[in-house]
């Protein structure tokens, strides 16, 4: 149980990183990682987010969407039992179980640590469309190559976000470096930031092969 | 005039709003789909149906909507059009394009270009401009999938459309790996950016000389 735990974290954080490897959660990664104080708080809220979204999307797939005798909704309306609301509303109900996390991590970080909420301005309401949010809660209910059982997925949806925020780190260690370096005038900005992100993933290539 | 100003709405989401030379918006699914042209322009065509469709539909309410319950409402109408994006492509197109695609279809959701038009543009104008307005984009996002594709798939596969371009050439296959879709972003920014630095030296020059 542990070594499987293990293996879904470091399988996530350096083998399949989110951002280097899937290419999910980029725009935050972009426009936060300039400084490392708010590379790490955006990367706390992030993780918050996912892990939590993680277990709620993975109670609505299994209770709510698939079809079968679990299907809550089917006790009411029996006819859901057959086909399950998998096909219409997986996005929608994703996203809005996104939209109402982020909205009580905004009130609570709020009221608990004015600083940080402070900091994060814009970015913090901006989780709502991370890709990446959406897509590890996509990920986990795939079942494909199996289905994950709910602390596989809670413990894929912490280890993407420790992922992120190791990724986010790195990037603006680099990026405070990048300041005072003497780059051609065309590629400075965004252009140099992502060949670094290029020449960081592939330095994350190491990586692969070392989880199946 | 008014036919002019049309003209414009659409053509100004090719060149001067590109999506992705210019706002560099909607990144992660222009460098996760773009390994072949093939994925690229039915990425393309997936975003530009829901941008057109959400920008309609937005326009038409944009009245009643609230505007601080708005980003919801858009999150709604936007992710019913995926759904049917989804629900369409998986059933007419073929599974192993379906499969390369992945879950960056129903990612459509969050992409920010949609977003982005949503509320800067659908949420203030009539419903007739919007649509103009979403097909530039969309247009304009799926030529730049199809200019960044078909780099990576010469460089990675040697091949575009998936005929072989030359018989001699070693394909680099880091090319469409991530790492490779990272770095031709990158520089291709590059190159727009020198572009419009050298045209605005040109510029410079020319009222010089005129003093």
């Amino acid at each position: 149980m542990i070594k499987e735990i293990a293996l879904i974290i470091v399988s996530v954080v350096f083998v399949n990183n989110f951002v280097l490897a899937k290419f999910l959660g980029l725009c935050p990664f972009l426009g936060v990682s300039q400084k490392t104080s708010s590379a790490i708080g955006m990367g706390a809220a992030v993780t918050f987010v996912m892990t939590l979204s993680s277990a709620i999307t993975w109670i609505v797939y299994n209770y709510v969407l698939l079809p079968g005798d679990l299907n809550i909704v089917a006790k009411v309306f029996p006819s859901i039992r057959e086909l399950g609301l998998i096909e219409v509303l997986k996005t929608i109900s994703y996203i809005l179980v996104i939209a109402t996390l982020v909205q009580l991590v905004e009130m609570m970080l709020r009221k608990m640590v004015p600083a940080l909420y402070e900091s994060l301005g814009i970015y913090l309401p901006l989780i709502t469309t991370n890709c990446a949010v959406l897509g590890v809660a996509l990920l986990n209910t795939t079942d494909s190559p199996k289905h994950l059982g709910f602390l596989q997925a809670t413990v894929q949806g912490f280890g993407a976000g420790i992922g992120f925020t190791v990724a986010m780190l790195l990037m603006s260690g680099i990026r405070e470096r990048l300041a005072l370096a003497n780059i051609p005038k065309p590629l400075q900005g965004v252009p140099i930031a992502f060949i670094c992100t290029g020449l960081m993933a592939l330095a994350f290539f190491g990586f692969s092969g070392m989880v199946q | 005039m008014s036919e002019q100003n049309n003209l414009k709405e659409f053509t100004k989401g090719i060149f001067q709003y590109n999506p992705m030379f210019v706002l560099v918006l909607g990144i992660c699914p222009s460098l996760a789909v773009t390994t072949s042209v093939k994925n690229g322009l039915a990425m393309g065509g997936a975003a530009t149906f829901v941008l057109v469709c959400s920008n309609f539909i937005i326009s038409i309410v944009r009245s009643v909507i609230p505007r601080e319950i708005r980003i919801p409402c858009f999150i709604v109408v936007i992710a019913a059009f995926v759904t049917m994006v989804e629900l369409f492509m998986r059933a007419y197109l073929p599974p192993e394009l379906n499969a390369s695609l992945g879950i960056f279809i129903p990612l459509i959701v969050v992409n920010c270009i949609i977003m982005y038009r949503a509320e800067s543009f659908a949420y203030k104008n009539k419903p007739f401009v919007s649509v103009l307005d979403g097909a530039g984009l969309g247009l304009g996002w799926t030529m730049s999938l199809c200019i960044v594709s078909s780099i990576r798939e010469i460089l990675g596969s040697g091949t575009l459309f998936g005929l072989k371009v030359s018989e001699t050439y070693q394909p680099a296959s880091v090319m469409i790996m991530a790492p490779g879709a990272f770095i031709v972003l990158g520089l291709l920014l590059g190159f727009f950016n020198w572009r419009k630095l050298r045209k605005s030296e040109k510029a410079m020059k020319a009222v010089m000389k005129d003093d």
